[in-house]
């Protein structure tokens, strides 16, 4: 069932991306080669901005050494049978073979600076990083085996919320994932979470702001509802720095923001208050 | 001319109901006896209310959910013992889009909370269209700790389009207070009891709705988006609402089949508000046997029982929600 992994082959295998050998910086127009780009966390080396990350390039840029997969058997399906231009499962497939994912959450157990960690990245280009009941059921294992392990957890958060091809049963994952969350807490576990662009909706508003520390990465989306349904109910336009992560920390909703490029330093300093064994710094 | 389709339905049926009352007047100051006629008109409405309701569609029930004239979460509140509103979410302001407080339900004391639109346009602006602000959830979550310290059931009425989407409501972080209210209603050691009582738009309805037992009007709605919010975004065409409608599942027919919901209080032909009281007393006689059974059970029970509730949910393997799949 849990599948070994060597991070530095699979940041080398992630599909995507791999046919282009130039990438054009979409903020400051940087044409970047993309070994560069890669190098550097998929951070534009002249203006900063944060491409969005695959799972596993996220993951070999965080962990030390092996990466355990759990949960990667439970697979998606399609329980009401959906159709709208398409139908649900050509998405799940074309996504599947775009992205190299099986769904929109990968969960698995690492080590981060010498800390064992359980970690679930989420992938917003497996079906926007919703939320289904796979993402759910993957989440929720992932809390309950952290906290048979009394380890820490840490979530980078992806998603544009809860996802409607799978009805009200995707919506009920923001309660199944809380439950497990709640559980994981209450025994005095630590959870931490990153959000990364975008975070909103249904992830938003469930186990992604229940952490007890929440990082955000540097210009990352986030928000409740989305931009355009704001400006649609308000009839204007918004300001540029709305919802972004620096909007959010000058409102007091989360704890910091953090360059990408310094963001595994981050989090080693911090698992280190939470964590009491083996720490000698 | 109203954009509720029931509504426009309504409009012959009014004409007629007023001919049989001015009939019944007649007849009561006359020595005429016009009982046949009258019986006659009302065989006839009682049929154009069949042919009419009879059997409505998930769009038509979308439509029912949220008719101006059902009843709201204080129409509810209103037939408890005794009601004492709490307010505010000791940080900002009161939001009137959520009313909570004590009460007495059948003798037991309990914290009820439900989401309150408007029944005019003076009202609704002044609840912000039954959609609450962080505030609102903030105030849900302070009155649900209560109770859980008190050891007070909690007994919720949802009636929400969704959370509110506004500039205020972001910059007040509405994420982290419904967030905050799942967590609360989970870990709540107290028996919890939510009523879906018109539309359940979403997580901002689900934020009161992580209960014990879930009862559901028969023409409510429960559904992660609204039909026309899916249409827009799936199908880029917001004129397929009505075909969003049918293919997100939304009724308590299709959720009692997925478990989401356990118990569907059934709605006079014609919708809820065409008997409002009898409506009323019977979700208030389920809610007190939920509470009454939930209430034998430890604090420790209560929260293993709802812990595995909500952890079958949404089971991952195709075979095990295929029939649900197929209706419709
Ligand atoms: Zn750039």
């Amino acid at each position: 069932m849990m599948r070994e992994w060597l991070p530095s082959r699979r940041a080398r295998e992630t599909p995507r991306n791999d046919a282009a050998l130039w990438v054009k910086c979409p903020k400051c127009g940087e044409v970047l080669y993309r070994r560069d780009l890669a190098a550097s966390l998929f951070v534009c080396t002249r203006c900063s901005y944060h491409f969005r990350m695959s799972a596993y390039d996220r993951i070999a840029s965080i962990v030390d050494g092996d990466f355990t997969e759990i949960a990667s058997e439970v697979l998606p399906s399609d329980p009401l049978q959906w159709s709208d231009k398409k139908s649900y499962q050509t998405k799940l497939k074309s996504d599947a073979e775009n992205s190299g994912l099986s769904e929109s959450v990968v969960c698995g157990f690492a080590t981060i600076g010498r800390f064992p960690v359980a970690l679930g990245v989420m992938d917003f280009h497996f079906r926007g990083g919703t939320m289904g009941r796979v993402t759910g059921e993957r989440i929720t294992r992932l809390f309950e085996e952290a906290r048979r392990r009394k380890v820490p957890c840490i979530i980078f958060a992806a998603s544009g919320g809860a996802r409607m091809e799978e009805g009200m049963l995707a919506l009920m994952q923001m309660a199944k994932t809380t439950a497990a969350v709640a559980r994981f807490m209450e025994d005095g576990n630590f959870f931490l979470v990153v959000l990364t662009d975008p975070t909103t909706g249904g992830v938003a508003a469930s186990f992604a702001f229940q952490a007890d520390v929440i990082v955000a990465e540097s210009k990352a989306m986030i928000g409740f509802a989305g931009r355009r349904v704001i400006e649609q109910t308000i009839r204007q336009r918004l300001p540029d720095q709305f919802q972004t992560a620096e909007f959010l920390l000058e409102k007091g909703a989360i704890d910091m923001v953090v360059d990408r490029r310094e963001l595994k330093e981050k989090l080693v300093r911090l698992l280190e208050y939470a964590v009491r064994e083996p720490v000698s710094p | 001319m109203s954009n509720n389709l029931i509504v426009e339905r309504e409009k012959g049926l009014v004409e007629l109901e007023r001919r049989i009352a001015e009939l019944r007047e007649a007849s009561a100051a006359q020595p005429l006896d016009m009982s046949a006629e009258i019986a006659g008109l009302e065989e006839r409405y009682q049929a154009i209310l069949r042919e009419l309701f009879g059997s409505l569609s998930p769009w038509e029930k979308v439509h029912m959910a949220r008719h101006p004239a059902r009843p709201t979460s204080l129409d509810y509140i209103s037939r408890f013992d005794r009601f004492d509103e709490l307010h505010g979410d000791r940080h900002y302001r009161d939001d009137p889009s959520i009313v909570g407080g004590f009460a007495f339900l059948r003798s037991r004391a309990v914290m009820v909370i439900g989401q309150q639109r408007g029944r005019d346009t003076r009202e609704n602006l002044r609840r912000n269209f039954g959609m609450p602000a962080p505030e609102g959830y903030r105030k849900t979550s302070r009155l649900a700790r209560l109770a859980s310290r008190l050891q007070l059931p909690v007994v919720t009425f949802v009636d929400t389009k969704g959370a509110d989407p506004g500039i205020s409501s972001e910059e007040h972080a509405q994420s982290e207070a419904i967030a905050v209210c799942l967590q609360t209603f989970a870990t709540a050691r107290v028996p919890i009891v939510a009523a879906i009582i018109g539309e359940g738009g979403s997580g901002g309805a689900l934020a009161l709705a992580i209960a014990d037992h879930v009862l559901m009007l028969e023409h409510s709605t429960y559904s992660v988006a609204s039909p026309e919010g899916c249409a827009a975004i799936l199908w880029s065409d917001a004129s397929k609402a009505e075909e969003a409608a049918a293919r997100l599942k939304l009724t308590a027919d299709d959720l009692r089949r997925f478990g989401v919901v356990d118990e569907i209080i059934v709605e006079p032909l014609g919708g809820a508000h065409r008997n409002a009281q009898d409506v009323v007393t019977r979700t208030l006689d389920a809610v007190d046997r939920s509470v009454a059974r939930l209430s034998s059970l430890s604090p420790e029970e209560l929260l293993d029982e709802r812990y595995e509730k909500y952890r079958r949910l949404g089971e991952w393997q195709a075979q095990s929600l295929q029939p649900a799949g197929t209706a419709q």
